[in-house]
C-alpha cells in the first residue's frame, strides 16, 4: 500500500525537534541523546523493541517526563514542555498504549475534560455535537452518552483520537496502537493516519512491528537501549532485514523447531466453559480444550476477548458461570486457588503488578510463597528460615535472578528479574499444567529469550503448558497447537505446521 | 404516637442531621477526588470552639461560621498536604489530625466550658409553608444553617454532576494518572476538595457549639465526625443521598430521646442507637455497592506519584 | 505567576538503614518544639511546663512507677494492633476492645466469682477479659472478613457503643452501694486486686503479660507460617488469594488476637489501677488511640514496641501532671500524639523518596503562542 503523500512541506521548519534528550531513571538510562525530527505532512515511526526507549521519549515530548538534559523545539521555537497542559497548548496530543480514559465517565464528559473551550456549565452535553461531527467526518463511530468502561478496546482507542482531533491536535503521536485491534481494525487505522497526514498534521507512530512500518510510515527512526541508531530513513530506502539489524542489533536467526516428541495424556480439559467478566457480561462462551503432556497450547488472540477471565477460571481465581474444568481427570470446576495448586497448576500472571511479588517482603520471602506450607521448611508450626535461606539461594542462582542478597526487598527488582522471581516461584512447585499469560510482556530481549526458553525445557521436561499471547510471533514460534479465541469462543485450532499469520489474522477479526 | 410528637421528631431529625450533612457533603468532595479524610471528627471540634470564641468575642454569630469554616479549612490543609504531596499513609494521618484536633480543640476550649451563649441564630420561618401540619414546622421552620446546608448539598451535587469542575473532581478519583495525562492538575483539584471537605466539617462543628446546643464543651460531637464519615459510604458518595441518609441518622437521635421519654428506657442503651444504627448503614452500602455495581472512587487511598515505574 | 524553584520528589532505590531511626526520632523533636508552640499560644511557658514535668517524670520513683504503670496498657494494646496493621487490618477499637476487658473482669470479680482465692479468680479475670476483648473485635471482623465492609468506621463505632454500655453499668444495674451516690461499682474484692511491686503501683502480672505479648507478636510474626501469611497479605492482598491464602482466616485472627491483648490491658486497668468500674474514658484513657502512635513509631515492629510505648507512657504521665500543676485538660495531650503521629507520617516520605531541589531557567514561561 503507497502511501499518499501530503503536499510538498519544504521551506518550513520541521513540527518537532527533539534535541540531545537524554533521560535517566534509577539503575538505567532511558534516553541517551537522542535527536528526533517530525516534519509536517509526514507519518514517522519509532521503531524498537520494548524498553529501547521510544515511549519515554514521547512521554518527554508530552510533558510526562522532564528530559535530564537536551532541547524541544516546536515549529523551529524552543519550548519548556512541563506538563501534559503545555503540551496539549502546543498542539501536541498523545495516544497512549495504556488508555488515558476515565472509566466511570462517559465518552463526552471525557472529552470535556479536554476541552477547555467547552465551558463550566453542561460541558459534557455542549461536546456532544462536536464530537458527532468530528467523528463522521473520519468516520470514528462511538456513542457519545456511553461510559468507558461498556466499550470495547478499539471503541476507546478511537475516543482516544477523537480527543485529539477535537482539541485540532497538530502533532499526534500514538504510542503502539496496532496491539489492541484485530487486522482489520488495523487497517481503518492507518487509513485514518494517512487522511490526518495528508492534512498536514505530523504523527509519530511508535511500534516494535517491522511490517507496519513499512504499510503506513513515510520515515523511520530506530532506537535501541536508549540510543538512535538509524534517524530519519526514508522508508523507500530500507528493507527490513535491516530493519530489523538495527533494532536488535544482531542478525535474528529462526529458532530450531523443537521436535514434538510423544504426546502424553490429557492434562487440563476445559469443557463448555463459560464465564462472566468483572461487569456481568459473558466474556466466555462455551470454551472447549484440552492440552497434554509435553505440550504447548497457545491461545492468540486480541486483549479484551475474554482470555483473561478464562485463565482465571483455570487457576481458580475466578467462578465459572457453567461448565467444568478438568486437571488429570479430576474435577477441579470453581475451586480455590489453593486446592487448584495442590493439584499442581502455577500460574504466570499477566498482571504482574497485582500478582507479582509482594513487593515489601524479601527475595526469599517471595520465592517460598507456595512452598511454605511444605514440611522440609518447617519445625513444627514454626518456619525453618535456614532452609528457607538454602532453597532461595539455590533458585536465584539457578533462575539468574539480579540481586545482592536473598533479604533484598522484591519490589527494587527491575521487571525482567521479577519475571525470574515469579517463574522460579511458580516452577519450583514442579507443576503439571503451567498457565502463562502473556509472559514476556514488556520485558527487553534478554529477558523475552530467556522466558521463552526456559517454557520450551519445561515443555520438554513434560509440563503441559497453556500460553496466552497477544504476540503472534511468540505463539506461532513456540506452541504445538494454536487455538484462536475471539469474542469469548474459540474459533479455530491449528496445528503449528498450518498456522501462518493470514489464516490466524483472519480468524482473529470479524466476519 | 401522635401526628404532633411525629412532627415533632421530623423536626429533631432534621436539626440533628444537618451537621452530618455538612460533613458528608465536604467529604464526598474530598474522596471523589481520592483522598480520606478520617479528621472529621477533630475538625468538627476546632470548628465548634472557634465559632463558639469568635461570636463570643465579636457578638456575631455569623462571623463565627466564617471563622469556623476557614479554621476546619486550614486544618485539613495539614492532611492535604501529607496525603496528597508526601503520599502519606492517609487513614493515619487522618488519624493523627482527629487526634490533633481534639487536643487543639479542648485546650482552646479551656476558658470556655459552661459559658452561655448570648447570641442566637433564630429559626426563620418560611411564610405560609411552615404553617402546613406535620410538614410545616419539620421542613420550613428552621434556622437559616439548616436551609443553607440544604442548599450546599444540592448545587454541590449540580456541580459534581453537571459542570466542568465536577468533572475533574470525578476523574482524579477514579483514574489520576489519565487526568493528569489530559491536563487536570491532580495536585491541586485534591487539595481543593480536602479543603472543602475541612470547612464544611468546620461550618458543621460550629452549628453544634453556637445553635443545636449551644453551648461548649469537651468532645461534644460525640462521634458525628466519624459517622459523617460513615455516611459518605452509605450515600455512595452522592450528595443527594447524603441529604437521605443524613436525616435519617438525625432521626436515630431523634428516636433516641423520644423512646427515652415514653417509654422511659434507660439513656446509655438508647445512646448506642445512632451507634449501631451507622454500623447497619455501612452494611446496607456495601451490598448497594455489590448490587448496583458503583463503587468507591477507584483511586480512594492512593496517592497518585507521577513518574511512577511500572513493574 | 509561577516560582523560579520547587522541590522534586524522587523514588530512592534503596532504603537508608540510619535514615529508619532518624526519622521517628525527628518527628518527636519536631512535634514537641510545635507543641510548646501552642501551648506557648495559650499562655503557657513551654520551658516551665516540660521542666517540671519532666523533672518530676524521671527523677521520682513515683514518676517513673506512674510512667510505667502508663506504659503497660500501652504495650499490650500495641502488641496487638501491630499485628492487625501488618494485615493492613485497621483495627482502632482497642479502646472499646479494653473496655470488655474491664468489664468482664468487674462482672467475674464482683457477681460470679467474687469469693475464688486470687490464684484462680485472676487468672480467670485474664483469660474472661481476653475473650471479651476479643468478642468485641469478632463483629467488625466478620463483616470484614465476609461483606468487606471497612473496619475503621466499625471498629470505632463499637468503641462509642462499648463506652455507653459501661455508662449503662455505672449507672444503672452495677451500680455500687457504698459510692455516695457517684455512678460507680463496688470496689472490686481484695483477692481480685492484682499484686503490686512493693513500694510502688505498678501490677507485675499485666506488666509481664505485656512483654510477653511484645515477643510473642514477634515469634508470630517472624517465625511462623501465620505470620508469614500476615505479612503477605498486608503486602498484597491479591496474590495471597492468588496463592490460596484465606484472607477472612487471616483478618479474623488478627482482629481477635488484637481485640483480646486490649482486654488483657482493659483487666489490667480495672484490677490493677482503678479498682472498680468508673466512667469509660477514665479507664481508657485514650490508650486505644494512643497505642496506634505507639505502634506506627515502632514502624510496626513488635519489639521496637517496648521502647515506643515507655515513650508514649512517659508522654502520658506527663500529661495527667500537666493537669494537675497547671490545669492543662489532659485530652490535650492529644495535641502531643496528633503532632508526633502527623510528623512521623509526613517523615516517613524521606524513607521512600529523596528530596530534590529544582531550579527552572529563566525562559520558562510555559508554551507561547
Amino acid at each position: 500500500m503507497a502511501p499518499e503523500k501530503a503536499p510538498a512541506q519544504l521551506g518550513r521548519p520541521p513540527l518537532v525537534r527533539m534535541i540531545g534528550i537524554t533521560k535517566r531513571f534509577p539503575g538505567v538510562v532511558a534516553n541517551d541523546r537522542v535527536d528526533f525530527e517530525l516534519r509536517a505532512g509526514e507519518v514517522h515511526a519509532l521503531l524498537g523493541e520494548n524498553g529501547a526507549g521510544k515511549t519515554t521519549l514521547m512521554n518527554i515530548l508530552y510533558g510526562l517526563y522532564r528530559p535530564d538534559e537536551g532541547r524541544i523545539l516546536v515549529e523551529g521555537r524552543e519550548v519548556h514542555i512541563r506538563g501534559p497542559r503545555d503540551a496539549i497548548e502546543l498542539g501536541i496530543g498523545m495516544v497512549h498504549q495504556h488508555f488515558r480514559l476515565v472509566p466511570t465517565l462517559t465518552v463526552a464528559e471525557n472529552i470535556a475534560l479536554s476541552l477547555r473551550e467547552a465551558g463550566f456549565f453542561l460541558p459534557a452535553k455542549k461536546v456532544e455535537p462536536l464530537i458527532e461531527e468530528v467523528a463522521n467526518y473520519y468516520g470514528l463511530e462511538v456513542d457519545p452518552g456511553a461510559h468507558i468502561w461498556q466499550l470495547s478496546v478499539g471503541e476507546r482507542q478511537r475516543v482516544e483520537i477523537l480527543k485529539l482531533l477535537i482539541r485540532d491536535a497538530r502533532i499526534l503521536i500514538l504510542d503502539e496502537p496496532t496491539t489492541v485491534l484485530t487486522p482489520k481494525e488495523r487497517d481503518e487505522l492507518f487509513k485514518v493516519m494517512r487522511k490526518l497526514a495528508y492534512e498536514g498534521r505530523g504523527i509519530v507512530f511508535i511500534t516494535h512491528k517491522l511490517d507496519e512500518v513499512f504499510r503506513v510510515a513515510d520515515r523511520v527512526t530506530v532506537l535501541r537501549k536508549g540510543r538512535v541508531v538509524a534517524s530519519s530513513l526514508p522508508t523507500s530506502s530500507v528493507t527490513p532485514a535491516q530493519l530489523a539489524r538495527l533494532m536488535v542489533g544482531y542478525e535474528l536467526k529462526p529458532r530450531p523447531r523443537m521436535h514434538p516428541g510423544r504426546l502424553g495424556r490429557v492434562v487440563l480439559e476445559v469443557r463448555e466453559l463459560s464465564a462472566l467478566n468483572d461487569r456481568g457480561f459473558m466474556a466466555v462462551k462455551g470454551v472447549s480444550f484440552q492440552v497434554r503432556k509435553g505440550e504447548i497450547f497457545g491461545i492468540a488472540g486480541v486483549a479484551g476477548n475474554g482470555q483473561r477471565e478464562l485463565v482465571e477460571v483455570i487457576v481458580g481465581l475466578r467462578k465459572p458461570a457453567s461448565g467444568r474444568v478438568l486437571i488429570d481427570g479430576v474435577d477441579v470446576t470453581g475451586r480455590s486457588p489453593a486446592h487448584l495448586a495442590s493439584m499442581g497448576v502455577a500460574f504466570i500472571p499477566e498482571d504482574r503488578a497485582r500478582y507479582g511479588v509482594v513487593p515489601d517482603l524479601s527475595v526469599a520471602e517471595n520465592l517460598i510463597l507456595r512452598v511454605y506450607r511444605e514440611r522440609r521448611f518447617r519445625h513444627g508450626l514454626f518456619l525453618d528460615l535456614q532452609a528457607v535461606r538454602e532453597w532461595s539461594e539455590k533458585l536465584v542462582a539457578e533462575f539468574g535472578i539480579a540481586t545482592p542478597d536473598v533479604d533484598t526487598p522484591a519490589g527494587s527488582l527491575s521487571g525482567g528479574n521479577v519475571q525470574r522471581l515469579i517463574l522460579a516461584r511458580e516452577l519450583s512447585t514442579r507443576p503439571r499444567l503451567l498457565v502463562a499469560s502473556h509472559p514476556t510482556h514488556g520485558l527487553d530481549v534478554a529477558a523475552t529469550e530467556y522466558i521463552r526458553s526456559l517454557l520450551l525445557e519445561q515443555k520438554e521436561k513434560g509440563v503441559a503448558i497453556l500460553l496466552v499471547s497477544e504476540d503472534l510471533d511468540e505463539i506461532m514460534e513456540l506452541s504445538d497447537r494454536i487455538a484462536v479465541m475471539r469474542e469469548g469462543r474459540i474459533v479455530g485450532v491449528l496445528g503449528a505446521a498450518e498456522a501462518d499469520l493470514e489464516t490466524i489474522g483472519l480468524m482473529m477479526s470479524k466476519g | 404516637m401522635s401526628w404532633e410528637a411525629a412532627g415533632h421528631i421530623l423536626h429533631m431529625a432534621i436539626r440533628s442531621g444537618t451537621p452530618l450533612l455538612l460533613g458528608a457533603v465536604g467529604e464526598i468532595y474530598a474522596q471523589r477526588s481520592g483522598v480520606m479524610n478520617l479528621g472529621l471528627e477533630g475538625i468538627m471540634l476546632v470548628g465548634a470552639i472557634t465559632g463558639f470564641a469568635t461570636t463570643l468575642a465579636t457578638g456575631q454569630v455569623w462571623l463565627g461560621f466564617i471563622a469556623a469554616c476557614l479554621a476546619g479549612l486550614a486544618l485539613a490543609l495539614i492532611h492535604a498536604f501529607t496525603s496528597v504531596s508526601l503520599y502519606a499513609n492517609q487513614v493515619v494521618s487522618g488519624l493523627a489530625l482527629a487526634m490533633l484536633g481534639l487536643g487543639l480543640s479542648s485546650l482552646m476550649g479551656r476558658a470556655y466550658v459552661g459559658q452561655p451563649m448570648p447570641y442566637r441564630l433564630l429559626p426563620t420561618p418560611v411564610p405560609g409553608l411552615a404553617d402546613l401540619p406535620v410538614v410545616g414546622p419539620a421542613f420550613f421552620d428552621q434556622d437559616p444553617i439548616v436551609y443553607l446546608a440544604l442548599a450546599i448539598a444540592l448545587v454541590a451535587w449540580f456541580v459534581l454532576y453537571r459542570t466542568r469542575w465536577g468533572i475533574m473532581v470525578r476523574a482524579v478519583g477514579d483514574d489520576p494518572a489519565s487526568a493528569d495525562a489530559m491536563g487536570v492538575d491532580v495536585y491541586a483539584v485534591r487539595y481543593a476538595c480536602v479543603a472543602f471537605g475541612g470547612a464544611m466539617s468546620g461550618l458543621a462543628g460550629a452549628y453544634l457549639s453556637l445553635v443545636y446546643t449551644p453551648a461548649w464543651f469537651e468532645g461534644m460531637t460525640a462521634g458525628r465526625g466519624w459517622i459523617a464519615f460513615a455516611l459518605v459510604i452509605f450515600a455512595l458518595w452522592d450528595p443527594l443521598k447524603a441529604i437521605l441518609g443524613a436525616y435519617l441518622f438525625g432521626a436515630t437521635e431523634a428516636l433516641q430521646y423520644f423512646l427515652q421519654t415514653s417509654l422511659g428506657l434507660s439513656a446509655p442503651l438508647l445512646g448506642m442507637i445512632p451507634y449501631a444504627a451507622t454500623i447497619l448503614a455501612m452494611l446496607v452500602a456495601v451490598s448497594e455497592t455489590l448490587r448496583r455495581r458503583v463503587g468507591a472512587p477507584a483511586a480512594l487511598g492512593k496517592p497518585y506519584i507521577r513518574e511512577e515505574r511500572v513493574l | 505567576m509561577r516560582l523560579p524553584f520547587g522541590l522534586r520528589l524522587e523514588r530512592r532505590l534503596e532504603e537508608e538503614g540510619w535514615l529508619k531511626l532518624a526519622v521517628p526520632i525527628c518527628s518527636i523533636v519536631l512535634a514537641l518544639a510545635l507543641a510548646s508552640g501552642v501551648f506557648a499560644a495559650h499562655g503557657l511557658n513551654p520551658a516551665l511546663v516540660y521542666g517540671t514535668v519532666f523533672s518530676r517524670l524521671l527523677g521520682t520513683h513515683t514518676g517513673l512507677a506512674f510512667l510505667v504503670i502508663k506504659s503497660i496498657p500501652l504495650l499490650l494494646c500495641a502488641a496487638g494492633l501491630v499485628l492487625a496493621f501488618r494485615a493492613r487490618v485497621w483495627n482502632i477499637g482497642a479502646e472499646g476492645q479494653l473496655l470488655l476487658g474491664s468489664v468482664a473482669a468487674a462482672g467475674l470479680a464482683l457477681f460470679v466469682l467474687p469469693d475464688a482465692p486470687a490464684c484462680l479468680l485472676i487468672p480467670l479475670m485474664f483469660l474472661a477479659g481476653f475473650l471479651a476483648g476479643a468478642a468485641w473485635a469478632l463483629l467488625p471482623a466478620v463483616l470484614k472478613a465476609k461483606l468487606n465492609v471497612d473496619e475503621v468506621i466499625t471498629t470505632l463505632m463499637m468503641n462509642y457503643i462499648a463506652y455507653k454500655l459501661v455508662e449503662y453499668l455505672i449507672y444503672g444495674p452495677w451500680r455500687g452501694k457504698a459510692t455516695w451516690g457517684f455512678p460507680f461499682t463496688d470496689i472490686i474484692p481484695a483477692n481480685a486486686q492484682l499484686p503490686l511491686i512493693p513500694g510502688t503501683s505498678i501490677h507485675w502480672p499485666t506488666l509481664l503479660l505485656a512483654l510477653a505479648a511484645a515477643g510473642a507478636m514477634f515469634v508470630l510474626l517472624e517465625r511462623t507460617s501465620l505470620g508469614y501469611e500476615v505479612k503477605v497479605y498486608g503486602g498484597n492482598p491479591d496474590l495471597a488469594r492468588a496463592v490460596g491464602m484465606r484472607p477472612g482466616k487471616i483478618i479474623l485472627i488478627c482482629m481477635l488476637i488484637s481485640g483480646g491483648l486490649a482486654g488483657l490491658a482493659g483487666v489490667g486497668e480495672l484490677a490493677g489501677v482503678h479498682k472498680r468500674l468508673k466512667y469509660p474514658w477514665t479507664i481508657s484513657g485514650g490508650y486505644g488511640f494512643t497505642a496506634i502512635i505507639v505502634a506506627w513509631l515502632a514502624r510496626l515492629n513488635p519489639l521496637a514496641c517496648v521502647l515506643t510505648a515507655t515513650f508514649m507512657g512517659a508522654l502520658l504521665a506527663a500529661g495527667s501532671m500537666m493537669r494537675a500543676s497547671f490545669n492543662v485538660p489532659y485530652a490535650s495531650v492529644s495535641v502531643f500524639n496528633g503532632l508526633i503521629l502527623l510528623c512521623l507520617v509526613a517523615g516517613e516520605v524521606l524513607l521512600r523518596y529523596r528530596v530534590k531541589l529544582v531550579f527552572y531557567r529563566r525562559e520558562e514561561e510555559g508554551a507561547g503562542p
